[in-house]
């Protein structure tokens, strides 16, 4: 049973496996390309921000010049967002979702696949400019005009050689990649659940991609508009920002924003789906509230569209104009609200299990919280003219998107990783993984958050000695160093778990969703015969037929 | 085996999903749309905003009649779909032919507009803000029409060798949607070109 499940190739011919990879249009391959993609990725974003605290952790160091430190945040940012964040979720995405709804693959097998190599070729393009252009001690003719890339500073004027063009094509290639995944999602979603899965009994995780789909068709496409129009002002001689003929670069902020702030939403709604996937089962009680926790879900969809000049509060637009975007921000927390208090009910009166995908979890939670209130902050815009720019601001989403997006990416990974492999992650590696991550994710965020308050602004390559901000930087950059380790680990266990990890068998956490329903790994077809679906946990009426769940829905 | 398989009871009502093509060309069109509209907004936004330069007043002619023609050619798809349903294949193909030769014409129009505004008035996408405005949004929707007219011509190729059968008029019917989409923006983009401004 256990050799059966162990996807290791050893007797094929290396060239046609290297092949049955680059060609496959199946969803759980493509998903796992998508997954070391964005883990190759990841590591090289970490790579970037140690580099970056190595820099900041003393006050006036010469160890990066400011050309080079520029270049880092603006990779860094862009990496994060486009080549770690997107194609991880995604990968999670497509491998789960056809499993979750009975499915045999994604509903168009291979836009799925151009759809992954767009985002791979993006990825390719964008470190591509490290090698061109200048010198490679300089970090070549990498952008570095942050990763929202504003105008005037990407004029031609302000951006001669081709830095901004890199990043403009890079994410004009990906974004074709990530639109053609959302249509997917959708389509799949929609028209390709098993018999007896309606919508209100499909897992919540796929809820969350229907709606995670949906907002990037909303959402990445504003973004392609606002690059195109980059393009014409860089290449062919257009005026939409140039303000020396009536353009606006304000009105660049607006686009990239209507773009850039659902894009957070697309990035968390699915690692909501996680915990709603993994909270129960080791809690060993059904989600709490199933239909508020879709409800929600779907108002921060729609209302996530219309807060994208909090972003803006400090360029100087009217006051009702701020006020609206103060409103519709602090509203946008209500559902988030809800959906955190279900969680919890959720764990009350349940049976825990802490392993360690419920710890991740478990933090989330309380990061995720704290993440949110200091939004709250930001959102009131006052306050927000006082820390703006500063690291307050990049505390905040640090602490959403490290805390809260990359702690359920963890807990996505010892949950499902005996899925797609047949082992076990280690447990004890598991453990040192999550508390030395805990430990360095908080000295370097929280302790964050008092340079922003003492004034500290982003993207300064250095500062003063007398300012008061290096004790904070250096407690900062030690966090940043035990976070490094704490990904070692956890590479270490992905590796060596592959080989000698325990196996998983079909259903190792006694869990309720339809993809423990087949084997570990599931074969190319996924299922010889989709289980009966009639309640929001079909696995549970299989193995408890004497109480199943569609006696109570 | 792995997955134990119980027999599904009796479903009062059948298992009807919607049509994944049509789903997709509808996400599609939601995507696209999302586009569409930032340079909508953005002409908007900019319309009495160019320092120099011609008004759109003082150099465009209405492009009244290649537009009626294209609006017109959403009619003759959706009649040449329906024939198709109804197993009148050559009326299809005649339709869609029709439609095929509106596009075209629509797209030769355009062409000849841009011809005369380039070449004899000098009014270019560098001109002046609306110059560039103008441009990107009309060459946008231009660009939309001619995918759409690749793809209508792979079916017109198909439907000359006979290859296209009653049995496909649902995938005719998901990208006529996508022509519908385009006319449909047409509308838009015509109203705040040559009505707003």
């Amino acid at each position: 049973m256990a050799s059966e499940s162990i996807p290791l190739t050893l007797h094929k011919n290396p060239l046609s496996v290297v092949y049955e990879w680059l060609a496959t249009v199946d969803h759980k391959k493509i998903g796992i390309m998508y997954i070391v993609y964005a883990l190759l990725f990841l590591v090289v974003m970490g790579i970037e921000a140690i580099l970056m605290r190595i820099q900041l952790a003393h006050a006036n160091s010469t160890f990066l010049s400011p050309q080079v430190f520029d270049r880092l945040f603006t990779l860094h940012g862009t990496t994060g967002i486009f080549f770690v964040a997107m194609p991880i979720l995604f990968g999670f995405g497509n491998y789960l979702v056809p499993l979750m709804i009975g499915a045999r693959d994604m509903a168009f097998p291979r836009l799925n696949a151009f759809s992954f190599w767009m985002t791979a070729l993006g990825g390719l393009i964008l470190y591509g400019s490290v090698f061109a252009g200048g010198p490679l001690s300089q970090a070549g003719s990498a952008p570095d005009v942050g990763w929202f890339a504003y105008a005037p500073l990407t004029s031609p004027a302000f951006s001669p050689g081709h830095s901004t063009d890199y990043w403009t094509l890079s994410l004009l290639v990906a974004g074709v990649g990530s639109i053609g995944a959302a249509v997917n999602f959708v389509a799949t979603i929609l028209a390709m659940r098993c018999e007896g899965m309606t919508l209100g009994r499909m897992p919540l995780f796929s809820w969350m991609n229907l709606v995670m789909g949906g907002l990037v068709l909303v959402t990445i496409s504003p973004l392609t508009a606002a690059q195109i129009m980059l393009m014409v002002d860089r290449y062919i001689g257009g005026h939409f920002f140039d303000t020396d003929a009536g353009g606006s670069v304000v009105m660049w902020m607006h686009f990239f924003w209507i773009f850039g702030h659902p894009e957070v939403y697309v990035l968390i709604i699915p690692c909501f789906g996680f915990v709603s996937e993994i909270i129960p089962v080791f809690s060993r009680k059904a989600m709490f509230g199933y239909p508020a926790m879709v409800a929600a879900t779907v108002s921060i969809g729609f209302v996530s569209l219309g807060v994208w000049a909090h972003h803006m509060f400090t360029v100087g637009m009217p006051s009702y104009g701020n006020a609206f975007f103060v409103l519709t921000t602090m509203v946008v927390a209500v559902p988030t609200g809800i959906k955190i208090f279900n969680w919890l009910a959720t764990m009350w009166g349940g049976k825990i299990r802490f392993a360690t995908p419920m710890l991740f979890c478990i933090a989330f939670l309380f990061q995720f919280l704290i993440g949110g209130l200091t939004g709250i902050m930001l959102a009131t815009a006052p306050f927000d003219w006082q820390l703006g720019n500063s690291y307050f601001v990049v505390a905040h989403f640090h602490y959403i998107i490290v805390g809260g997006i990359l702690f359920t990416i963890f807990a996505a990974f010892y949950y499902w990783y005996p899925k797609m492999t047949g082992r076990m992650l280690d447990e004890t590696l598991g453990k040192w993984h999550f508390w030395l991550f805990v430990i360095g994710f908080h000295l370097t965020f929280d302790f964050m958050h008092v340079p922003g308050l003492l004034g500290m602004p982003r993207r300064v390559y250095t500062y003063e000695a007398n300012r008061g901000w290096q004790s904070w930087n250096m407690i900062s950059s030690i966090g940043a160093a035990v976070q490094a380790i704490a990904i070692l680990i956890f590479v270490y266990n992905m590796v060596q778990s592959y080989f000698k990890g325990a196996p998983a068998g079909n259903d190792p956490w006694d869990a309720w969703t339809l993809e423990w329903a087949t084997t570990s790994p599931p074969p190319d077809y996924n299922f010889a015969m989709v289980p009966a679906v009639q309640s929001r946990r079909p696995l549970w009426d299989i193995k408890h037929p004497e109480d199943p769940d569609w006696k109570y829905e | 085996m792995s997955a134990t398989g119980i027999e599904i009871p009796a479903r009062a009502a059948a298992w009807k999903l919607p049509s994944r093509g049509r789903v997709g060309m509808l996400c599609l069109i939601l995507a696209e749309s999302a586009i569409f509209a930032i340079f909508i907004a953005a002409y908007i936004f900019y319309i009495g905003k160019s320092l120099s330069g011609p008004t759109p007043r003082q150099i465009l002619t209405v492009p009244i009649v290649t537009s009626v023609g294209l609006w017109l050619s959403s009619f003759t798809i959706h009649w040449a779909v329906s024939a198709l349903a109804k197993g009148k294949t050559a009326l299809f193909a005649a339709l869609w032919f029709i439609t095929l030769a509106l596009g075209a014409f629509f797209i030769a129009g355009t062409a000849r507009e841009w011809r005369h505004l380039i070449f004899d008035e000098g009014f270019t996408i560098q001109t002046n803000l609306f110059g560039t405005t103008y441009y990107a949004l009309v060459g946008l929707h231009a660009s939309h029409v001619i995918i759409g007219l690749l793809a209508l011509t792979v079916v017109m190729i198909f439907a000359l060798f006979g290859k296209v059968k009653p049995e496909h008029h649902e995938r005719c019917e998901i990208l006529s949607l996508y022509w519908h989409f385009v006319d449909v923006v047409w509308v838009v983009v015509f109203i705040v070109v040559y009505g707003l401004s």
